[in-house]
């Protein structure tokens, strides 16, 4: 019997990549300057995060203890290239647009995190649906976090969103402060500390609340 | 179970215990795994190069297409390239277009340190070295500061267009900083000014070398 519901809920909020674990930070703040790039960037890890778990979970009853982290970032890191490869040929668009952060998510270390404390001890099966909830997880801190440096720093939401989901999708672009002259910080590295700070505390009043109520 | 059948069983945990624990378990899984990671990779890479490449040829033919307008060439631009040896010793492609067999623009890239890394430049010539059009090809300027350098966020690449050695003199080759004729940006001075020295530096080096495109190009058409 698989725990579906407990696994969804520790990837989706409990044990958030982000803001729990508060892994993968590198990523956050090189990406999140926009809600698309937030987007591309989660989608990517999350497929990532997939098979990578999947892989790993199939390989754990060979795989020992001594030799178990260089097998696993191996495994990443094949999942990663060969991930980037299949982009770059049949999805080139997508790729131009998140080329840059795919290399990023080898240094994503809640992937390596998920391989260790989720996948090598659990059937392929739930560890693929822990690794798509944490990556779920991750995506929406990630789109998240994104919307609000975008809305406050440039004024839009969602732009370029074309670029990435294809022509269909231009009507997520949005100017929601017209004539804003732009506010750089929330833009830059710093911004997206101080966004994250902001996100962090209102996760934990929503915890404290339903503690409360629950 | 019988008494003989658990020791069966003890023992065969015993083995799998001591084969586990041997140093030349651990190798093998290694070895394995990454005989099968390489497998597994180089099966992907040869399915995707050609793939790949074709992609990147399409990107290259879009970049040229946005720096020399389509009506001012009828060959395969992708096809038409020599290499020419820049004054710093580098190679640089020249992409030649010919428009019923005579030379009628040729682009090629230029790169250079700007505030955070490299910006790549495309620029477009036509036969006398005026500027048909630049692109920024790829940047990692400022976001909202520096990056209005993309034609995206503002038309002031459009600025170079029609300009050539001969119509503005060295002097004007600057930005309004510091006595040229081009807009810097507000809170970026280095971006701007790096991208007008930039495409300074590749009018000097088509002048330079004009000679040496048009014998190679020559060459190699010759029958």
């Amino acid at each position: 019997m698989i725990p579906y519901r407990q696994i969804a809920r520790d990837g989706l909020w409990t044990n958030n990549v982000v803001l729990s674990q508060m892994l993968a930070l590198c990523p956050l703040m090189a990406v999140t300057n926009t809600a698309t790039n937030g987007l591309g960037m989660g989608i990517t890890t999350t497929v990532v995060l997939l098979v990578s778990t999947f892989v790993v979970s199939v390989f754990r009853e060979f795989i020992t203890y001594e030799v178990r982290i260089p097998v696993f970032v191996l495994l990443i890191a094949t999942v990663v290239t060969l991930t980037d490869m299949i982009l770059n040929a049949w999805m080139h668009e997508l790729h131009k647009v998140l080329g840059l952060f795919i290399p990023l998510i080898v240094t994503n270390c809640a992937i390596l995190g998920r391989a260790e404390a989720y996948a090598s001890r659990n059937d392929p099966i739930s560890s693929a649906l822990d690794g798509l909830m944490m990556g779920l997880g991750f995506t929406f801190v990630l789109v998240v976090l994104g919307a609000m440096r975008e809305i406050l720093g440039s004024g839009t939401l969602f732009s370029h969103s074309e670029n990435l989901l294809g022509p269909g999708f231009a009507f997520l672009d949005t100017e929601i402060i017209p004539d804003y002259k732009g506010f750089l910080l929330l833009v830059l590295p710093p911004g997206g500390f101080i966004m994250l700070g902001f996100l962090l505390a209102i996760k934990r009043m929503i915890d404290v609340k339903m503690q409360k109520t629950g | 179970m019988e008494k003989s059948e658990k020791i069966l069983v003890n023992n065969m945990n015993q083995n799998t215990q001591t084969y586990r624990n041997r140093l030349s378990y651990h190798a093998t899984v290694l070895g394995g795994m990454a005989l099968l990671a390489g497998t597994v990779l180089v099966l992907g890479e040869i399915s995707t190069l050609e793939i790949i490449a074709e992609r990147l040829a399409e990107d290259m033919r879009a970049s040229l297409q946005q720096v020399i307008p389509a009506q001012r060439f009828d060959n395969d631009i992708l096809q038409d390239v020599v290499s020419v040896t820049n004054d710093a010793g580098e190679p640089v492609d020249v992409y030649i277009g010919t428009h019923s067999g005579r030379i009628s623009a040729l682009a090629f890239q230029v790169s250079s340190q700007g505030y955070a890394g490299d910006i790549n430049i495309m620029i477009g010539l036509d036969a006398s070295g005026n500027i048909l059009g630049v692109r920024v090809i790829s940047h990692s300027e400022t976001p909202g500061l520096g990056d209005k350098i993309e034609l995206d966020k503002s038309d002031w690449v459009l600025s170079f267009n029609g300009l050539s050695l001969d119509n503005t003199p060295q002097e004007q080759w600057g930005v309004k900083k510091d006595n040229g004729r081009f807009d810097q940006f507000t809170g970026a001075t280095i971006t701007p000014r790096t991208v007008v020295r930039e495409i300074h530096e590749g009018l000097e080096f088509f002048n330079h070398h004009k000679n040496d495109i048009l014998s190679q190009y020559n060459l190699e058409n010759s029958p």
